[in-house]
């Protein structure tokens, strides 16, 4: 399927294409810069790989100041730039738009400094998210956000769409973890946003760039905060005939005070699947599991663990589990980790939904995914971070047979609407990027998209970083707005998706 | 949850935004800069804006309040301490600890400037509990922004951009926090300390597994732990050192500046610096919070020699207090950075109307 913008999202120019990879060759270097199509192949798509756009050039710079000629003269010839960490996105943020530069960022991959005293690593963004962490290891130290993509996954990456992961319960979202950025803005000026401090003087640039999916600067350097591993951790399984009930008990957890390190969801396709694919010991025969692990001082883990398990047990869980020891713990989490490809080997293909709700409405939105899945005649698996809300429906389909890929976007996009209907929202932390694009006009009224598009301005005025992706123009939504065609269904399931 | 009994302001809940939005449009017509008066507690903080004033404390009241969310929804105006008591009463609480400056203090007012007390370094700031926003920008269009859940990536963040921009940005009507648990046990420690090793100290502490929610300096060391009753025992055991008494007062009046050293009319200069950074050599006292993060100082060194020392180590300065109304309090930008932070300001407020020169001059 290949991709197409909207008219109003487009952005004409008419660079020669020879003259430029000629002048990009001349700061970077001829092999930095790739114009075959056989050489752009591999930047086409990122893990949404249902859309597709072959780039018009890709280039590798190695070096801030080469990120500074890239955009120098992207700037001023008006090419659109789209910048790139591992293409590990799951909403097409890196998705190339075809008459732009691909900016991959993977060759500043360096951890350039790592402070231990102040606890801050200084790393470039092409550095992988566990590279951080091994990196920091020896000194007890570790990187807190940890996505389940962490060692593909850059730190530029999540940074540009506030990554989330398992650990972020307590540990907090990528936004939390970070005190400074640099940033080559579209003319190719290097900022330096934040410090080595706990806050920066002026407007917190730090928040607004951290999640802006690469639509105000390229992300040239990041100080990352590290935490010390903790002394120690325990962790419960608990195992619910019925899946209200597992939604219940997490609502009951986060209610009762108590702050788990984790707190993760599997239901029952999920829990077969992976323990076809990594044996963790999961009971097959559950409705779905609860992971939840407690980590800190041995004596308010202890306590923590006990109060949780009455919990559970209270909840109804049908059993409970404790690890007995650190071998245990982690088998626990070796199928949580591995959800995702165990999902991937019983369906000929997933497409991962990422809404946010209440907790308390878990159970409610639970049940109603089921039955839109009935509906839909598709099967959805769920894992996902519970202890935030945050929902990560797996829709399993076939590429191949005809109209699947088109039925599994239309109930990802009913399943998200279920989100919104809640109080929640289209995306927890996977990002807008082109996939949830049509959603963002049904989740923000045009003020609110307008004063989106002049922040955008402000750092961008004339549109050329990552168009097309984050923030819909108004003529996208005006239009969508004008198809609308009645209440509660979304205005487009019958139209092709752009 | 309307009409709370909140017992600390004898006022009524009450939702002013279309006169403040009419007002807001008003002014926009007339081209008027505009004030923004929530209790009037933080005034000291920043430079004086230019301006009428625009009350927005009698736009109060608790919205929406789920413990169980771990969310809390209120106007603007409501008053800290009547939001407080009511979180209280829920076993929860703002575990950026705000301070409040005086009994008027505004949720609105915290967030806008952005502050955070002793408990900021092991629980986060105002900024990291920002979920949403509605506010008023300048074109005196009501915004929303964010939400109630916690974690959504969808537009950018602008509801944590307004954390800290001292209202320059828009008028915060709404704000939606994430608040925690209160600990079930709190304890306060001292320790007899020399300022070189109570950096070490603190340092140490904060990179081990300690269940901690302060660490000061003043002529002591000071810790608090908070968590379970077995957990704050066995830190308290093994970390040795005196139960302070009045523990929890200490804390109170640290957040406060009712300490005596905050008293008297020199200079208080806030120091935003890595926790461990021995600073070069300023003349007078200091106060270390937050691990050795924020350090207070009192001192009559030119305001040059103060930004250039923490901007030296990668921190920062802000002239907290003051007697000279027209200093420049925060630590200067660079000018690429302050270009930048114009064209936020007009991608806001395009005509200049909120609290115009109150962060910076000419935004
Ligand atoms: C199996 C799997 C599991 C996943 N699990 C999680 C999870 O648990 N939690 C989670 O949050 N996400 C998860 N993701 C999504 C994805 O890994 C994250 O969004 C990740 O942060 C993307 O990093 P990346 O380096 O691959 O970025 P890319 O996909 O290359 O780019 C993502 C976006 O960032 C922009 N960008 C990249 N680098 C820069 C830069 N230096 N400057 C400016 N903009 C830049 C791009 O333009 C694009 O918009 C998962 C993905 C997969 C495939």
């Amino acid at each position: 399927m290949t991709h197409r913008s909207h008219p109003s999202e487009q952005l004409a120019h008419h660079v020669d294409k020879d003259a430029f990879v000629r002048a990009l060759r001349r700061k970077l270097g001829p092999e930095a810069v790739l114009a075959d199509p056989e050489d752009l192949r591999p930047y086409e798509c990122d893990a949404l790989s249902a859309y597709r756009t072959l780039p018009w050039i890709v280039v590798l710079p190695q070096s801030t100041a080469e990120v500074q000629a890239v955009m120098q003269l992207c700037h001023a010839a008006g090419v659109p730039v789209v910048a790139r960490g591992a293409g590990t996105g799951l909403s097409g943020g890196a998705l190339p738009v075809e008459n732009g530069v691909l900016l991959s960022l993977t060759r500043l991959n360096r951890i350039l400094a790592i402070d231990a005293p102040n606890r801050l690593a200084r790393v470039q963004p092409g550095v992988r998210n566990a590279a951080v962490t091994e990196a920091v290891a020896p000194l007890g130290l570790l990187y807190a956000p940890d996505p389940s993509s962490q060692i593909a996954c850059t730190i530029g990456g999540n940074v540009a769409e506030n990554s989330g992961g398992v650990h972020c319960l307590k540990y907090g979202l990528t936004v939390h973890n970070l005190t400074e950025i640099k940033l080559v803005t579209v003319e190719g000026e290097l900022l330096t946003v934040g410090g080595m401090s706990l806050d920066a003087p002026g407007y917190d640039l730090l928040a607004l760039l951290t999640g802006s999916e690469g639509l105000l600067g390229i992300i040239v350097e990041v100080v990352v905060k590290l935490i010390l591993r903790p002394a120690s951790a325990r962790a419960l399984l608990a195992a619910f005939d019925d899946i209200g009930a597992a939604g219940a008990a997490v609502a009951n957890i986060i209610g009762a005070g108590l702050l788990p390190a984790g707190l993760e969801f599997m239901d029952a396709v999920t829990i077969r699947a992976t323990e076809a694919f990594v044996h963790a010991g999961y009971p097959v025969g559950a409705a779905a599991i609860l992971l939840c692990e407690f980590d800190g001082l041995p004596e308010q883990v202890d306590a923590d663990v006990a109060a949780a398990e009455a919990i559970l047990v209270a909840a109804r869980a049908t059993e409970v589990r404790r690890a007995a020891d650190d071998a245990e713990r982690l088998r626990f989490w070796m199928g949580r980790k591995a959800a995702f490809p165990a999902v991937g080997r019983i369906a000929a293909d997933y497409y991962c939904m990422d809404g946010t709700i209440p907790r308390r409405c878990l159970a409610d939105v639970l049940r109603g995914i089921s039955t839109l899945a009935e509906e839909f005649g598709l099967g959805v698996a769920n894992v996902f971070h519970a202890g935030d809300g945050n929902l990560h429906p797996l829709i399993l389909y076939d590429a191949n047979r005809p109209g699947e890929l088109e039925q599994a976007e239309r109930l990802g996009a009913r399943i998200l609407q279920l989100c919104l209907d809640v109080g929640g929202t289209v995306t927890g932390e996977h990002g807008v990027g082109v996939e949830k694009i049509d959603l963002l006009c049904r989740q923000f009224p045009a003020a609110e998209l307008a004063q989106f598009h002049a922040v955008k301005r402000a750092f961008d005025p004339h549109g050329l970083l990552n168009p097309g992706k984050a923030v819909p123009s108004l003529r996208r939504c005006a239009e969508l707005g004008a198809m609308h065609v009645h209440g509660g269904q979304l205005p487009f399931p019958e139209l092709e998706r752009f | 949850m309307n009409g709370t009994a909140g017992g600390i302001g004898a006022l009524p809940d009450a939702d002013c935004e279309s006169a403040l939005q009419d007002d807001v449009r008003d002014a926009l017509a007339r081209r008027q800069p505009l004030r923004i008066v929530g209790g009037g507690s933080k005034g000291f903080l920043a430079r004086s804006a230019e301006g009428e004033a625009l009350g927005v404390a009698d736009h109060r009241g608790i919205l929406a309040y789920e413990p169980t969310e771990l969310v809390v929804t209120a106007r603007g105006g409501t008053p800290l301490a009547e939001l407080e008591e009511v979180l209280a009463e829920g076993g929860q609480m703002l575990a950026f600890e705000p301070p409040h400056f005086g009994a008027s203090a505004t949720i609105g007012g915290a967030i806008a400037c952005g502050l955070s007390g002793p408990r900021r370094p092991f629980a986060g700031s105002a900024r990291d509990f920002v979920l949403g926003v509605k506010l008023l920008n300048g074109r005196a269009e009501t915004l929303r922004f964010g939400g109630t859940v916690m974690k959504n990536v969808a537009g950018f963040d602008v509801s944590r951009l307004m954390a800290g921009a001292c209202g320059t940005l828009g008028v915060l009507l709404e704000v939606s926090l994430k608040v925690l648990p209160r600990p079930r046990c709190e304890l306060s420690l001292s320790f007899e300390m020399n300022p070189l090793s109570a950096l070490q100290a603190m340092q140490d502490w904060a990179s081990g597994s300690w269940p901690l929610s302060g660490l000061a300096y003043d002529d002591r060391l000071r810790v608090r732990l908070s968590g379970n009753e077995s957990a704050v025992q066995a830190a308290r055991r093994r970390l040795g050192g005196e139960p302070a008494e009045c523990g929890a007062d200490y804390w109170r009046a640290l957040r406060e500046q009712d300490l005596p050293f905050f008293a008297g009319a020199a200079d208080l200069w806030r120091l935003s610096v890595p926790p461990a950074v021995r600073l070069a050599p300023l003349p007078g006292e200091w106060l270390y919070d937050w691990g050795g993060a924020q350090r207070w100082l009192r001192t009559s060194a030119p305001a040059a020699e103060v930004f250039a020392a923490a901007a030296s180590c990668g921190g920062h300065a802000m002239l907290f207090r003051t007697p000279m109304a027209s200093a420049a309090r925060f630590q200067p930008l660079e000018p690429r950075l302050m270009g930048l932070h114009r064209s936020l300001k007009a991608a806001f407020d395009p005509d200049g109307l909120f609290n115009p020169g109150r962060m910076y001059e000419g935004l």
